[in-house]
Protein backbone atom coordinates (compact mmCIF):
# COMPACT_ATOMS: atom_id res chain seq x y z
CA UNK A 1 0.00 0.00 0.00
CA UNK A 2 1.45 3.67 -0.16
CA UNK A 3 2.76 5.06 2.20
CA UNK A 4 2.13 8.96 3.23
CA UNK A 5 5.38 10.78 2.10
CA UNK A 6 7.27 13.02 4.45
CA UNK A 7 8.83 15.87 2.70
CA UNK A 8 12.72 16.61 3.17
CA UNK A 9 14.96 18.95 1.62
CA UNK A 10 16.56 15.94 -0.20
CA UNK A 11 12.64 15.04 -1.49
CA UNK A 12 11.94 16.17 -5.61
CA UNK A 13 8.39 17.27 -6.08
CA UNK A 14 6.33 17.18 -9.06
CA UNK A 15 3.01 18.06 -10.67
CA UNK A 16 0.89 14.44 -11.34
CA UNK A 17 0.33 14.56 -14.83
CA UNK A 18 -3.82 14.85 -13.54
CA UNK A 19 -2.71 18.09 -12.19
CA UNK A 20 -2.67 21.18 -14.26
CA UNK A 21 -1.27 24.61 -13.61
CA UNK A 22 -2.08 26.95 -16.43
CA UNK A 23 -2.91 30.65 -16.98
CA UNK A 24 -6.25 31.63 -17.26
CA UNK A 25 -6.58 34.01 -20.21
CA UNK A 26 -9.78 35.07 -19.60
CA UNK A 27 -9.64 35.73 -15.42
CA UNK A 28 -5.93 36.62 -16.04
CA UNK A 29 -4.76 34.48 -13.44
CA UNK A 30 -3.10 30.71 -12.55
CA UNK A 31 -5.36 27.75 -12.04
CA UNK A 32 -4.56 24.81 -10.63
CA UNK A 33 -6.89 21.87 -12.01
CA UNK A 34 -6.64 18.51 -10.41
CA UNK A 35 -10.55 15.79 -10.05
CA UNK A 36 -13.73 17.68 -8.53
CA UNK A 37 -11.22 20.84 -7.60
CA UNK A 38 -9.96 24.40 -8.91
CA UNK A 39 -7.68 26.18 -6.98
CA UNK A 40 -6.55 29.63 -7.69
CA UNK A 41 -2.77 29.96 -5.67
CA UNK A 42 -1.77 32.99 -5.24
CA UNK A 43 1.91 34.58 -6.35
CA UNK A 44 4.23 32.72 -4.28
CA UNK A 45 2.53 29.29 -4.49
CA UNK A 46 2.66 29.25 -8.41
CA UNK A 47 6.55 30.36 -8.17
CA UNK A 48 6.45 26.79 -6.00
CA UNK A 49 4.48 24.81 -8.29
CA UNK A 50 6.72 26.40 -11.52
CA UNK A 51 9.65 25.15 -9.88
CA UNK A 52 8.48 21.63 -8.99
CA UNK A 53 8.94 19.93 -12.13
CA UNK A 54 10.55 16.71 -11.05
CA UNK A 55 14.48 17.42 -11.74
CA UNK A 56 15.13 19.89 -8.33
CA UNK A 57 14.69 18.46 -5.25
CA UNK A 58 13.15 20.92 -2.20
CA UNK A 59 16.60 22.10 -1.32
CA UNK A 60 17.23 24.09 -4.79
CA UNK A 61 13.09 24.89 -5.07
CA UNK A 62 14.64 26.78 -1.75
CA UNK A 63 17.83 27.95 -3.13
CA UNK A 64 15.78 29.48 -6.41
CA UNK A 65 13.22 31.28 -4.42
CA UNK A 66 15.70 32.52 -1.90
CA UNK A 67 17.59 34.38 -5.15
CA UNK A 68 14.55 35.73 -6.67
CA UNK A 69 12.70 36.89 -3.32
CA UNK A 70 16.15 37.99 -2.14
CA UNK A 71 15.37 36.68 1.36
CA UNK A 72 17.13 34.85 3.63
CA UNK A 73 16.96 31.03 2.71
CA UNK A 74 16.77 29.97 6.71
CA UNK A 75 13.84 32.44 6.59
CA UNK A 76 11.95 30.16 3.95
CA UNK A 77 12.94 27.29 4.00
CA UNK A 78 10.55 25.58 6.64
CA UNK A 79 7.33 27.60 5.13
CA UNK A 80 8.29 25.73 1.58
CA UNK A 81 8.62 22.55 3.00
CA UNK A 82 5.59 23.10 4.84
CA UNK A 83 3.75 23.96 1.06
CA UNK A 84 5.28 20.73 -0.43
CA UNK A 85 3.99 18.42 2.59
CA UNK A 86 0.71 20.17 2.41
CA UNK A 87 0.21 19.56 -1.52
CA UNK A 88 1.71 15.97 -1.21
CA UNK A 89 -1.41 15.01 1.60
CA UNK A 90 -3.73 16.43 -0.44
CA UNK A 91 -2.30 14.18 -3.59
CA UNK A 92 -1.65 17.49 -5.44
CA UNK A 93 2.24 17.00 -5.96
CA UNK A 94 4.04 14.02 -5.64
CA UNK A 95 7.53 13.54 -4.71
CA UNK A 96 10.04 10.78 -4.84
CA UNK A 97 12.66 11.08 -2.49
CA UNK B 1 -28.08 43.21 -9.63
CA UNK B 2 -23.95 43.09 -10.91
CA UNK B 3 -23.44 40.37 -14.30
CA UNK B 4 -22.53 37.26 -12.83
CA UNK B 5 -19.04 35.97 -13.27
CA UNK B 6 -17.87 33.34 -15.57
CA UNK B 7 -18.63 29.97 -14.51
CA UNK B 8 -15.79 27.00 -13.73
CA UNK B 9 -17.65 23.84 -13.68
CA UNK B 10 -19.96 22.12 -16.12
CA UNK B 11 -21.99 18.87 -15.74
CA UNK B 12 -23.03 17.48 -19.50
CA UNK B 13 -25.47 14.57 -19.25
CA UNK B 14 -25.08 13.85 -22.38
CA UNK B 15 -27.54 10.60 -22.43
CA UNK B 16 -29.99 9.44 -20.23
CA UNK B 17 -29.11 5.88 -21.43
CA UNK B 18 -28.25 3.95 -18.23
CA UNK B 19 -27.48 -0.03 -17.79
CA UNK B 20 -28.56 0.86 -13.85
CA UNK B 21 -31.49 0.95 -12.34
CA UNK B 22 -30.35 2.84 -9.17
CA UNK B 23 -33.47 4.31 -6.82
CA UNK B 24 -31.97 7.09 -6.10
CA UNK B 25 -30.64 8.18 -10.08
CA UNK B 26 -30.35 11.99 -10.21
CA UNK B 27 -32.19 12.31 -13.53
CA UNK B 28 -36.18 13.49 -13.83
CA UNK B 29 -38.49 10.65 -12.58
CA UNK B 30 -40.23 11.60 -16.23
CA UNK B 31 -37.39 10.38 -18.66
CA UNK B 32 -39.32 10.34 -21.19
CA UNK B 33 -39.73 13.77 -21.26
CA UNK B 34 -36.33 14.43 -22.29
CA UNK B 35 -34.78 11.53 -24.01
CA UNK B 36 -34.60 13.17 -27.14
CA UNK B 37 -30.13 13.51 -27.81
CA UNK B 38 -28.28 16.48 -29.34
CA UNK B 39 -25.91 14.95 -31.86
CA UNK B 40 -22.17 15.31 -32.15
CA UNK B 41 -22.16 18.91 -33.58
CA UNK B 42 -24.52 20.78 -31.60
CA UNK B 43 -22.39 19.04 -28.59
CA UNK B 44 -19.14 20.13 -29.54
CA UNK B 45 -20.73 24.10 -30.30
CA UNK B 46 -21.97 24.40 -26.71
CA UNK B 47 -18.21 22.93 -25.17
CA UNK B 48 -16.85 25.33 -27.27
CA UNK B 49 -19.18 28.26 -26.28
CA UNK B 50 -18.69 27.24 -22.69
CA UNK B 51 -14.69 27.23 -23.61
CA UNK B 52 -15.42 30.77 -24.54
CA UNK B 53 -17.33 32.00 -21.21
CA UNK B 54 -14.63 30.47 -18.92
CA UNK B 55 -15.51 26.72 -18.48
CA UNK B 56 -12.27 25.14 -16.65
CA UNK B 57 -13.54 21.96 -15.82
CA UNK B 58 -16.26 19.71 -17.85
CA UNK B 59 -17.97 16.59 -16.18
CA UNK B 60 -18.99 14.05 -18.20
CA UNK B 61 -22.11 12.32 -17.15
CA UNK B 62 -25.80 10.89 -17.86
CA UNK B 63 -27.19 8.36 -17.61
CA UNK B 64 -24.21 6.44 -19.15
CA UNK B 65 -21.91 8.67 -21.42
CA UNK B 66 -19.92 6.02 -22.43
CA UNK B 67 -22.77 5.17 -24.59
CA UNK B 68 -22.49 7.65 -26.76
CA UNK B 69 -19.90 6.95 -29.24
CA UNK B 70 -18.80 10.39 -29.79
CA UNK B 71 -17.13 10.33 -26.42
CA UNK B 72 -13.71 10.49 -27.39
CA UNK B 73 -14.46 13.46 -29.83
CA UNK B 74 -16.49 15.01 -27.28
CA UNK B 75 -13.06 14.50 -24.51
CA UNK B 76 -10.29 15.50 -27.48
CA UNK B 77 -12.35 18.84 -28.33
CA UNK B 78 -12.56 19.73 -24.86
CA UNK B 79 -8.79 18.87 -24.12
CA UNK B 80 -7.51 21.06 -27.41
CA UNK B 81 -9.80 23.89 -25.12
CA UNK B 82 -7.55 23.24 -22.22
CA UNK B 83 -10.67 22.01 -20.46
CA UNK B 84 -10.08 19.53 -17.65
CA UNK B 85 -12.33 16.69 -17.93
CA UNK B 86 -14.07 13.95 -15.98
CA UNK B 87 -15.75 10.74 -17.32
CA UNK B 88 -18.48 10.03 -14.40
CA UNK B 89 -19.30 6.54 -15.47
CA UNK B 90 -21.06 3.50 -13.83
CA UNK B 91 -18.04 1.23 -15.31
CA UNK B 92 -19.75 -1.59 -16.45
CA UNK B 93 -19.23 -1.06 -20.44
CA UNK B 94 -15.95 -0.33 -20.80
CA UNK B 95 -13.14 -2.18 -22.50
CA UNK B 96 -9.57 -1.21 -22.19
CA UNK B 97 -9.49 -0.53 -25.96
CA UNK B 98 -12.53 2.34 -25.08
CA UNK B 99 -10.51 3.58 -22.15
CA UNK B 100 -6.96 3.59 -24.31
CA UNK B 101 -8.95 5.74 -26.97
CA UNK B 102 -10.50 8.00 -24.11
CA UNK B 103 -7.21 8.56 -22.45
CA UNK B 104 -5.57 9.34 -25.70
CA UNK B 105 -8.18 11.75 -26.57
CA UNK B 106 -6.93 13.65 -23.43
CA UNK B 107 -8.94 12.44 -20.78
CA UNK B 108 -8.01 13.56 -17.18
CA UNK B 109 -10.11 11.94 -14.62
CA UNK B 110 -12.44 8.85 -14.22
CA UNK B 111 -15.31 8.20 -11.51
CA UNK B 112 -16.36 4.88 -11.16
CA UNK B 113 -19.66 4.59 -8.67
CA UNK B 114 -19.56 1.64 -6.70
CA UNK B 115 -23.51 0.94 -5.73
CA UNK B 116 -22.29 -1.55 -2.83
CA UNK B 117 -18.76 -2.59 -1.79
CA UNK B 118 -20.00 -6.37 -2.21
CA UNK B 119 -21.43 -8.10 -5.04
CA UNK B 120 -24.58 -8.74 -3.36
CA UNK B 121 -25.35 -4.98 -2.49
CA UNK B 122 -24.00 -3.40 -5.82
CA UNK B 123 -26.58 -5.93 -7.83
CA UNK B 124 -29.52 -4.64 -5.32
CA UNK B 125 -28.92 -1.30 -5.92
CA UNK B 126 -28.06 -1.33 -9.40
CA UNK B 127 -29.88 -3.99 -11.22
CA UNK B 128 -26.90 -5.56 -13.26
CA UNK B 129 -25.66 -8.64 -13.22
CA UNK B 130 -22.18 -9.41 -12.02
CA UNK B 131 -21.94 -5.17 -11.91
CA UNK B 132 -19.85 -5.34 -9.05
CA UNK B 133 -17.21 -7.47 -11.00
CA UNK B 134 -17.39 -5.28 -14.06
CA UNK B 135 -16.70 -2.20 -11.93
CA UNK B 136 -13.52 -3.91 -10.44
CA UNK B 137 -12.42 -4.88 -13.76
CA UNK B 138 -12.58 -1.08 -15.10
CA UNK B 139 -11.06 0.51 -12.08
CA UNK B 140 -8.21 -1.58 -12.89
CA UNK B 141 -8.22 -0.86 -16.49
CA UNK B 142 -8.28 2.50 -15.91
CA UNK B 143 -5.11 2.57 -13.47
CA UNK B 144 -3.46 0.62 -16.42
CA UNK B 145 -3.93 3.49 -18.85
CA UNK B 146 -2.58 5.62 -15.68
CA UNK B 147 -5.55 7.62 -15.28
CA UNK B 148 -6.57 8.76 -11.45
CA UNK B 149 -9.53 7.33 -10.19
CA UNK B 150 -12.00 8.01 -7.99
CA UNK B 151 -14.64 5.50 -6.21
CA UNK B 152 -17.93 7.34 -5.81
CA UNK B 153 -19.99 5.65 -3.35
CA UNK B 154 -23.49 7.16 -2.69
CA UNK B 155 -24.63 6.18 0.95
CA UNK B 156 -27.48 4.97 2.34
CA UNK B 157 -29.06 2.52 4.60
CA UNK B 158 -28.51 -0.46 2.45
CA UNK B 159 -24.97 0.36 1.93
CA UNK B 160 -23.71 2.33 5.18
CA UNK B 161 -22.28 -0.40 6.92
CA UNK B 162 -20.06 -0.94 4.38
CA UNK B 163 -18.03 2.89 4.56
CA UNK B 164 -14.98 0.78 6.15
CA UNK B 165 -15.36 -1.31 3.53
CA UNK B 166 -15.82 1.27 0.47
CA UNK B 167 -12.62 2.88 2.25
CA UNK B 168 -10.47 -0.49 2.13
CA UNK B 169 -11.86 -1.09 -1.66
CA UNK B 170 -10.43 2.18 -2.53
CA UNK B 171 -7.24 1.25 -1.43
CA UNK B 172 -7.63 -1.47 -3.29
CA UNK B 173 -8.05 -0.40 -6.66
CA UNK B 174 -5.44 2.54 -5.89
CA UNK B 175 -7.77 5.12 -6.34
CA UNK B 176 -6.37 8.74 -5.21
CA UNK B 177 -10.20 10.09 -4.03
CA UNK B 178 -12.95 8.52 -2.53
CA UNK B 179 -16.91 9.96 -2.39
CA UNK B 180 -18.53 8.97 0.51
CA UNK B 181 -21.65 11.04 -0.56
CA UNK B 182 -24.77 10.36 1.54
CA UNK B 183 -27.61 10.14 -1.07
CA UNK B 184 -30.06 13.74 -1.69
CA UNK B 185 -33.35 13.22 -1.56
CA UNK B 186 -35.47 14.73 -4.58
CA UNK B 187 -36.35 13.17 -7.98
CA UNK B 188 -35.87 9.08 -7.37
CA UNK B 189 -34.52 9.43 -4.04
CA UNK B 190 -37.60 11.25 -2.89
CA UNK B 191 -39.49 9.02 -4.46
CA UNK B 192 -37.94 5.99 -2.53
CA UNK B 193 -36.94 7.76 0.46
CA UNK B 194 -38.85 5.58 2.84
CA UNK B 195 -36.31 2.68 1.88
CA UNK B 196 -33.06 4.45 1.52
CA UNK B 197 -32.92 7.13 4.47
CA UNK B 198 -30.65 5.41 7.61
CA UNK B 199 -30.92 5.43 11.01
CA UNK B 200 -29.07 8.32 13.22
CA UNK B 201 -26.95 6.09 14.99
CA UNK B 202 -25.66 4.63 11.29
CA UNK B 203 -24.69 8.35 10.47
CA UNK B 204 -23.00 8.48 13.30
CA UNK B 205 -21.00 6.01 13.37
CA UNK B 206 -20.03 6.09 9.84
CA UNK B 207 -18.60 10.36 10.64
CA UNK B 208 -16.93 8.31 13.04
CA UNK B 209 -15.06 5.82 10.38
CA UNK B 210 -14.38 8.64 7.80
CA UNK B 211 -13.41 11.19 10.27
CA UNK B 212 -10.82 8.71 11.57
CA UNK B 213 -9.81 7.01 7.94
CA UNK B 214 -8.98 10.79 6.78
CA UNK B 215 -6.47 11.23 9.48
CA UNK B 216 -4.97 7.56 9.12
CA UNK B 217 -4.55 8.24 5.10
CA UNK B 218 -3.55 11.66 4.69
CA UNK B 219 -1.54 11.81 2.08
CA UNK B 220 -2.37 7.75 0.73
CA UNK B 221 -6.39 8.85 0.01
CA UNK B 222 -8.56 11.87 -0.67
CA UNK B 223 -11.65 11.13 1.24
CA UNK B 224 -14.78 13.63 0.15
CA UNK B 225 -17.65 13.21 2.40
CA UNK B 226 -21.13 14.68 1.77
CA UNK B 227 -23.17 14.80 4.89
CA UNK B 228 -26.57 13.52 5.11
CA UNK B 229 -28.76 16.64 4.96
CA UNK B 230 -31.75 14.88 6.69
CA UNK B 231 -29.57 14.69 10.14
CA UNK B 232 -27.73 18.01 9.48
CA UNK B 233 -28.39 21.00 11.73
CA UNK B 234 -27.02 23.30 8.83
CA UNK B 235 -27.05 22.81 4.51
CA UNK B 236 -24.71 22.50 2.31
CA UNK B 237 -23.65 25.43 0.10
CA UNK B 238 -25.05 23.85 -2.78
CA UNK B 239 -23.81 24.20 -6.17
CA UNK B 240 -21.36 27.08 -4.24
CA UNK B 241 -24.92 29.13 -4.53
CA UNK B 242 -27.24 29.02 -7.24
CA UNK B 243 -25.64 30.04 -10.86
CA UNK B 244 -22.90 31.04 -9.17
CA UNK B 245 -19.70 29.07 -10.39
CA UNK B 246 -21.60 25.89 -11.86
CA UNK B 247 -24.32 24.92 -14.49
CA UNK B 248 -25.81 21.75 -16.19
CA UNK B 249 -27.15 20.77 -19.45
CA UNK B 250 -29.37 18.15 -20.01
CA UNK B 251 -29.40 15.24 -22.88
CA UNK B 252 -31.90 17.93 -25.14
CA UNK B 253 -29.70 20.76 -24.79
CA UNK B 254 -31.85 22.47 -21.86
CA UNK B 255 -29.91 24.19 -19.52
CA UNK B 256 -30.01 24.32 -15.79
CA UNK B 257 -28.51 25.95 -12.75
CA UNK B 258 -28.20 22.38 -11.07
CA UNK B 259 -29.29 18.91 -11.98
CA UNK B 260 -31.81 18.47 -9.96
CA UNK B 261 -33.75 21.88 -10.82
CA UNK B 262 -36.43 20.68 -13.05
CA UNK B 263 -38.02 19.39 -9.89
CA UNK B 264 -38.83 23.30 -9.65
CA UNK B 265 -42.19 22.78 -11.37
CA UNK B 266 -42.33 26.82 -10.83
CA UNK B 267 -39.41 27.29 -13.32
CA UNK B 268 -38.73 27.51 -16.94
CA UNK B 269 -35.80 26.60 -18.27
CA UNK B 270 -33.98 27.68 -21.78
CA UNK B 271 -32.31 25.13 -24.61
CA UNK B 272 -29.10 25.84 -25.97
CA UNK B 273 -30.55 24.93 -29.72
CA UNK B 274 -32.40 28.01 -29.36
CA UNK B 275 -30.19 30.59 -27.31
CA UNK B 276 -26.66 31.05 -26.70
CA UNK B 277 -25.44 29.75 -23.51
CA UNK B 278 -23.93 33.25 -22.19
CA UNK B 279 -27.13 34.58 -22.48
CA UNK B 280 -28.75 31.82 -20.41
CA UNK B 281 -25.96 31.48 -17.74
CA UNK B 282 -26.52 35.89 -17.43
CA UNK B 283 -29.92 36.61 -18.01
CA UNK B 284 -32.51 33.72 -18.05
CA UNK B 285 -35.35 33.81 -16.22
CA UNK B 286 -34.17 30.50 -14.22
CA UNK B 287 -30.79 31.31 -13.01
CA UNK B 288 -31.64 34.70 -11.73
CA UNK B 289 -34.35 33.54 -9.76
CA UNK B 290 -32.13 32.73 -6.76
CA UNK B 291 -28.74 33.87 -8.07
CA UNK B 292 -27.42 36.22 -5.02
CA UNK B 293 -28.90 37.40 -1.97
CA UNK B 294 -32.04 39.16 -3.01
CA UNK B 295 -34.98 36.75 -2.80
CA UNK B 296 -34.57 35.39 0.21
CA UNK B 297 -36.44 35.67 3.15
CA UNK B 298 -36.25 34.93 6.65
CA UNK B 299 -34.52 33.28 8.58
CA UNK B 300 -31.50 33.39 5.70
CA UNK B 301 -31.74 37.44 4.66
CA UNK B 302 -30.39 38.49 7.61
CA UNK B 303 -28.29 35.16 8.64
CA UNK B 304 -24.41 35.68 8.86
CA UNK B 305 -23.81 32.22 7.79
CA UNK B 306 -25.67 32.90 3.90
CA UNK B 307 -22.39 34.06 2.36
CA UNK B 308 -21.16 30.46 3.74
CA UNK B 309 -24.11 27.94 2.66
CA UNK B 310 -26.59 30.79 0.18
CA UNK B 311 -29.25 29.21 2.36
CA UNK B 312 -28.49 25.97 1.12
CA UNK B 313 -30.34 23.70 -1.83
CA UNK B 314 -33.64 25.37 -3.62
CA UNK B 315 -34.80 21.56 -4.78
CA UNK B 316 -34.59 20.67 -1.09
CA UNK B 317 -36.40 23.40 -0.21
CA UNK B 318 -39.34 23.11 -2.95
CA UNK B 319 -39.34 19.43 -2.09
CA UNK B 320 -40.16 19.46 1.25
CA UNK B 321 -41.54 23.01 1.75
CA UNK B 322 -43.36 23.31 -1.78
CA UNK B 323 -41.50 26.72 -1.71
CA UNK B 324 -38.11 27.06 -3.69
CA UNK B 325 -37.11 30.05 -1.20
CA UNK B 326 -37.56 29.02 1.47
CA UNK B 327 -35.19 27.68 4.04
CA UNK B 328 -33.64 24.25 3.19
CA UNK B 329 -35.07 22.41 6.32
CA UNK B 330 -31.48 20.62 6.82
CA UNK B 331 -30.91 23.89 8.63
CA UNK B 332 -31.90 24.15 12.45
CA UNK B 333 -33.18 27.74 11.78
CA UNK B 334 -35.61 26.34 9.37
CA UNK B 335 -39.05 25.85 11.03
CA UNK B 336 -39.35 22.42 8.89
CA UNK B 337 -36.09 21.14 10.29
CA UNK B 338 -37.72 18.82 12.68
CA UNK B 339 -40.27 17.70 10.15
CA UNK B 340 -37.67 16.42 8.31
CA UNK B 341 -35.79 14.70 11.25
CA UNK B 342 -39.27 12.90 11.69
CA UNK B 343 -39.49 11.72 8.11
CA UNK B 344 -36.33 9.77 8.15
CA UNK B 345 -37.13 8.54 12.14
CA UNK B 346 -40.48 7.01 10.19
CA UNK B 347 -38.79 5.65 7.18
CA UNK B 348 -36.31 4.09 9.78
CA UNK B 349 -38.66 2.09 11.77
CA UNK B 350 -40.97 0.89 8.29
CA UNK B 351 -38.23 -0.87 7.20
CA UNK B 352 -39.40 -0.66 3.84
CA UNK B 353 -37.22 -2.44 1.13
CA UNK B 354 -39.70 -1.44 -1.76
CA UNK B 355 -37.74 0.46 -4.26
CA UNK B 356 -39.31 1.95 -7.51
CA UNK B 357 -36.35 1.18 -9.81
CA UNK B 358 -35.20 3.70 -12.22
CA UNK B 359 -36.55 2.79 -15.34
CA UNK B 360 -37.40 4.95 -18.78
Amino acid sequence: MRKRLMVTPDTVPRLPTHVRLQFDELRGKWVVLAPEKVLWPDEISVDILKRCDGKDPARDIVNGLAQEYAADRSEIEADVIEFIQDWSDKRLLTCEV
Amino acid sequence: MPAPGPPIGMLAELTYRCPLQCPYCSNPIDLLKANRELDTGTWLEIFAQAADLGILQVHLSGGEPTLRRDLEDIVAALSKRAVYTNLITAGVNLDGQRIGALAAAGLDHVQISFQGASAEVTELIGKYKNGFEKKLQTARLVREARLPLTVNAPIHRHNIHQVADFIDLALQLDADRLEIANVQYYGWAYLNRAALLPALADVERQVEIVEAARENLKGILNIDFVTPDYYADYPKPCMGGWAQDAFVVIPDGTMLPCHAAQTITSLEFDNLVDKPLAEIWQSSSAFEKYRGFDWMHEPCRSCPRKELDHGGCRCQAFAVTGDAAATDPACILSPHHDALRQVAEAAVAEKSTEFSYRRI
